[in-house]
């Protein structure tokens, strides 16, 4: 009897001290997180990714300045917290990364192959789509996420990807919603958010894509979708695929009216 | 060609706050590429900082310091339009340089 008691003394003695060792953790993280948004290298790719719109590239050496992100020919302000969407023109749903990849194909006369050949880039030479991506993203700042979502093409999208974001598929039989379906979890330093919450996918929808401090790189969302792929062990998917779309604009709709904070910091 | 830098300054009541984002390497000189070989040391080694042409912080910075280094300090009094300074160099003689007016 006194061994069941003690026993139940020091569970409760873990609970408390537990909790507040968790939330200590919790209060750590919080603290280290704001002092890498201090000050974020994000800017450098912003300067980069400027340079990098301007300059006239490809067989018809033009640059990508008249690209149409939605908002019409060139006009970057707000274009980013407006997609994805559904463009007409090319028939179907484009993220930012797809679409500058469309318009680097069709204003810039470059060939898929050769505009998709290094998307994702290294700490030592980030990729022209990860610059890109920091310059436009910041034009939105401040500016309410709000992702096409009448259009039946972009219903359409939204669907798919929600549908994916609960397929289990691969060696592992892991569906997105294997990590990012339950609240108050976490890997080592890093939460895992609920994604298909509003309230989890507002924060972190708001400020992607982000300087990464661990390994010193610009990263997007093509290649946080790119890689989540890869750590489930399923194959591949392709640069801008229907796929990867589908789950940027399912995540990108959840998130829908939160005002974007980003280019951000992470891990 | 070095990456760009960029530098804000505003000021606050009696002081001025800078902070200066750099890019650059900050090789270690330990580590390997994907081919096994080492890195060649590269680091910034000067950091001068300059308001209105007269210098004010001449920092000798190691290796230690992270990838892209963000460069933050306080200055005594400052004014509105006080044009900041802010230049490096490496231990490979490479240089750059930003500029900055107090806002």
């Amino acid at each position: 009897m006194r061994a069941i008691a003690l026993a139940a003394a020091l569970a409760v003695g873990c609970a408390a001290a537990c909790a507040a060792q968790a939330q200590d953790a919790a209060k750590e993280i919080q603290r280290y997180r704001q002092m890498i948004a201090e000050g974020s290298p994000a800017e450098l790719f912003e300067l980069e990714g400027e340079a990098l719109w301007k300059k006239p590239q490809g067989p018809k050496n033009v640059s990508l300045e008249k690209c149409d992100l939605g908002r019409g020919a060139g006009v970057l302000k707000g274009a980013y917290a407006r997609l994805p969407r559904y463009f007409k023109d090319a028939d179907r749903v484009m993220d930012l990364e797809t679409r500058l990849l469309y318009c680097m194909v069709t204003l810039q006369g470059r060939s898929q192959e050769e505009a998709t050949k290094r998307v994702f880039g290294s700490a030592d030479r980030p990729s022209e789509m990860e610059s890109l991506s920091a310059y436009i993203a910041a034009q939105s700042r401040g500016m309410k996420l709000d992702p096409g979502v009448s259009h039946p093409k972009e219903k359409q999208s939204v669907e798919l990807g929600r549908a994916l974001y609960f397929h289990r598929a691969g060696a592992w039989d892991f569906s997105c919603a294997s990590c990012h379906g339950e609240e108050g979890k976490r890997i080592r330093m890093q939460d895992l958010p609920v994604l298909y919450k509003p309230a989890s996918a507002r924060p972190i929808i708001a400020t992607w894509p982000a300087y990464r401090v661990s390994t010193s790189q610009f990263v997007t969302l093509q290649w946080r979708m790119n890689d989540c792929y890869r750590q489930m062990r399923a194959p591949e998917p392709n640069f801008g695929s229907e796929t990867t779309v589908a789950l940027i604009h399912f995540l990108t709709a959840t998130a829908k009216g939160e005002p974007y904070r980003g280019p951000g910091s992470k891990r | 060609m070095p990456g760009p830098m960029k530098m804000r300054a505003t000021l606050g009541q009696g002081f001025t706050d800078v902070r200066v984002l750099m890019t650059h390497p900050m090789e270690t000189g330990q580590r390997k590429d994907s081919d096994g070989k080492l890195v060649p040391l590269h680091f910034i080694q000067n950091l001068t900082v300059k308001v209105n042409g007269k210098p004010v912080v001449e920092a000798q910075i190691s290796q230690a310091v992270s990838r892209n280094p963000v460069f933050s300090f306080r200055l005594k009094g400052g004014a509105k339009g006080d044009k900041i300074e802010v230049s490096w160099l490496d231990n490979q003689g490479e240089t750059n340089s930003t500029e900055a007016a107090v806002a």
